[in-house]
């Protein structure tokens, strides 16, 4: 077995291989690999004797389940209306001048991809981003800019 | 338990149900129509469409019909001003996203969103046509289904049809919001997937969005190239169904029609799938019987039980793929329609003098699997393709239609000879339990010298619409040289739908049951039920059709597959015996592993 479908084992393993077990599942595939594979879905799949198109359905379905490749770091600026309304375009700007990359894309080191996400719930704090599970609310585009900054040191 | 009763008002007009009936069924039954897209009487609610919506009076939203149960009180409006203001705007949302090239569809006239826009009329076109700004795609890369996204609906009938009646899931709904598809894994190619070709979503698409690779324009070139022989084939199934394409109610039996108007539109000689079917019970029994020597008499571990019918190539497939540790229980033995093939390019050419490289082998089938079936490279023992194309019930029907033939006026003519005689348990093929039946009208008689021990050689247990079927006979009074099988319980179980099979497959696989010979065929019903059968079809229509192919056996002068005198005369002149040398050059075949995922 490979890498991951011994680690899709193991979760299957720790949650179980009924229906209900498949979205923990790809959590923890994505947790680890930043995005499913096809080699992972077929392993889910496999694991929980369901059609694996039914494992990509699911997939799809979430934003969250990233079905192409993602960087190491995943940033999404909310593009909902109230951070829309907080200049969220003058982050974005700001991010994809810092990173020298489109939203959408990841970076040539693959250490971040960049995305919007639609309304992360602080409306109240816009505008927001979201990088891996961690929330920066009240950015500038100078904030943002310095938050890229630490997670690249972080991850050299 | 007895079920409570619903008082309802639908229309002003009072009415009693059981509780549980759905408004629509209700609304059924005081003739007032609702219409409906993505619900199917085959299939799971699904609520998704929302054509069907009516008023229900207090309550804030419109209410699916299809999904919502009666209760007491209940006040029903199906045609109130706010119903029909809100279907104008759900049917013309999905006119948005549909491509509307109506008069080029393989499906116009055939098309339930096209019946529904013909019905309401809509033209003022309040929504943006949203078509050319998705992307869609025509997938062409299966042999039996394509599949064309821009007339896509996304009212998830295939979806359920694959899940539910199939256990395959090749289909699923995929991505979300204005991005939703209906695809397959990683949305590859349909030939790519695990699919079995069964077209049993093709028979519930409500669009043009799955339907039969066809090769109508194919089969036409051929009748008119000069320099070919054009054989035609024609499967049990068809016989009891192209009619409903053509006009007829379900349940009519057109054999003779159908057999006037393939001899009409050009073909050099029509002749029929029931005299391999025949032939198939010859092979097939006498398979079993010497599997059941080998591994009774002689203790041979390597012969398997229970054997398993090999005759629906959507079977075939799914078993490659889900349960390839049991390939080894599947006969031998080439569907009929491929026996077909191979004889007709070796044994027939030769004698009615045509070189097998000028003929041309046309099947009229059931099936979209069997468009798949002859192309599989081992179906080339003739030296040439054995089948070249393969016809839905649905295409011939077409091309009655373009041939100008006014069907219901036709004489009844016969079949051609050789390859044309049958009996009635050839056509019982058609329907579920239909070759299992066969099968023992012939071995019990090998064995014991006698009839099967069933009044009027039917036997009932496996007949009908249950999904797994059992039945047992005794076997007495075996012959001398069959003595091994006296006083022994003929076990067999019986399937149909992909579903059935595989609860069947994973009983088989636990060790659990003491099968002698498994019947499975791939689609609901059987091969009436078939992916190449006209649309619709329903619990009803199977229904009519199965008592239709019953009807055509007891009618049949003959009704055992060993006293067919073209058989007979087959294995006289050309093959030998049963299971000979010839046979397994010509009539057997064997089976490929294929990926579960």
């Amino acid at each position: 077995m490979t890498n991951t479908e011994n680690f899709v084992h193991e979760l299957a393993e720790k949650h179980g291989r009924t229906r209900n077990a498949l979205m923990p599942i790809l959590q923890g595939v994505v947790a680890r690999e930043k995005y499913l594979s096809e080699e992972a879905m077929i392993a889910v799949a496999r694991e929980l004797d369901i059609s694996a198109a039914d494992v990509y359905g699911t997939a799809t379905f979430y934003t969250f389940l990233d079905t192409v490749p993602r960087g190491r770091n995943v940033v999404r600026v909310c593009k909902t209306i109230s951070c829309h309304m907080h200049n969220k375009d003058e982050i974005i700007r700001a991010l994809e001048e810092q990173l020298k990359c489109k939203v959408g894309e990841t970076t040539s080191d693959k250490k971040f991809t960049l995305l919007t996400a639609n309304c992360l719930g602080w409306c109240h704090k816009g505008p927001v981003m979201l990088v891996n599970d961690d929330v920066y609310p009240e950015l500038t585009p100078q904030k943002a800019i310095e938050i890229i900054q630490e997670y690249n040191r972080k991850s050299n | 338990m007895s079920k409570y009763m619903v008082n309802l008002k639908i229309n002003n007009i009072p009415i009693a149900v059981e509780e549980g009936t759905t408004i629509l069924d209700a609304a059924k039954r005081l003739n007032f129509h609702i219409p409906t897209l993505c619900n199917h009487p085959d299939l799971s609610v699904a609520g998704n469409c929302r054509v069907c919506v009516v008023e229900v009076k207090g309550a804030r939203l419109l209410a699916a019909s299809c999904a919502t149960p009666v209760s007491e009180g209940m006040e029903v409006f199906t045609n109130s001003e706010k119903v029909r203001i809100a279907r104008k705007h759900v049917v013309e949302l999905l006119l948005s996203e549909h491509n509307a090239d109506c008069t080029k569809c393989f499906k116009n006239g055939h098309c339930e969103l096209q019946e529904l826009a013909s019905e309401y009329r809509y033209g003022d076109h309040i929504f943006i046509d949203l078509v050319p700004f998705k992307h869609k795609y025509l997938d062409i890369s299966s042999p039996s289904i394509t599949k064309d996204t821009s007339k896509c609906i996304r009212c998830q009938r295939c979806v359920r049809t694959c899940a539910e009646l199939q256990a395959v899931s090749a289909l699923a709904v995929v991505h979300k919001g204005n991005h939703q598809t209906i695809s397959t894994f990683m949305d590859k190619p349909m030939n790519d997937v695990v699919c079995t070709n069964c077209g049993q979503c093709i028979n519930r698409c409500p669009t043009g969005a799955l339907y039969e690779r066809n090769y109508i324009e194919d089969v036409w070139n051929a009748i008119y190239n000069p320099n070919k022989f054009v054989v035609v084939q024609t499967a049990p199934a068809t016989r009891v169904a192209v009619g409903e394409d053509l006009g007829l109610e379900p349940g009519h039996r057109v054999t003779g029609k159908m057999v006037a108007a393939l001899k009409k539109m050009g073909f050099n000689k029509v002749l029929d799938t029931d005299f391999t079917a025949d032939l198939t019970i010859m092979e097939e029994g006498t398979e079993l019987l010497t599997r059941l020597k080998k591994a009774l008499v002689d203790k041979d571990e390597t012969v398997k039980l229970p054997m398993m019918t090999s005759c629906s190539p959507g079977w075939i497939k799914f078993q490659e793929h889900m349960f390839p540790d049991l390939l080894p229980n599947l006969s031998t033995c080439k569907s009929p329609q491929q026996m077909f093939g191979s004889l007709a390019k070796t044994y027939y050419a030769d004698k009615i003098n045509i070189k097998a490289e000028n003929m041309i082998v046309v099947s009229i089938m059931p099936c979209t699997a069997k468009k798949f079936e002859c192309n599989r490279p081992e179906m080339r023992d003739s030296g040439f393709k054995d089948v070249d194309y393969v016809l839905t019930t649905r295409e011939l029907a077409m091309m009655i239609k373009q041939a100008g033939i006014e069907f219901d006026k036709l004489e009844d003519q016969h079949y051609d000879s050789i390859l044309g005689e049958s009996t009635g348990a050839a056509v019982i093929f058609g329907a579920t339990g239909g070759v299992m039946e066969a099968a023992l009208r012939t071995a019990y008689e090998i064995v014991t010298g006698k009839e099967v021990p069933f009044a009027n050689l039917e036997i009932k247990p496996v007949r009908g619409m249950d999904g797994v079927k059992e039945a047992s006979i005794k076997i007495k009074g075996a012959k001398p040289e069959w003595s091994f099988l006296e006083g022994v319980e003929m076990n067999v179980a019986v399937a149909h739908g992909l579903t059935n099979a595989k609860i069947l497959m994973e009983a088989v696989e636990s060790g659990k049951t003491n099968y002698h010979f498994i019947e499975i065929m791939g689609c609901p019903g059987g091969c009436i039920g078939g992916g190449g059968q006209p649309i619709p079809t329903s619990p009803e229509i199977r229904r009519k059709r199965a008592e239709a192919i019953y009807e055509e056996d007891a009618g049949m002068p003959i009704r055992k597959s060993h006293e067919n005198p073209e058989v007979v005369e087959v294995y006289k002149d050309y093959l030998g015996h049963p299971c000979g040398h010839q046979s397994h050059e010509l009539l057997h075949t064997h089976y490929v592993e294929r990926k579960r995922y």
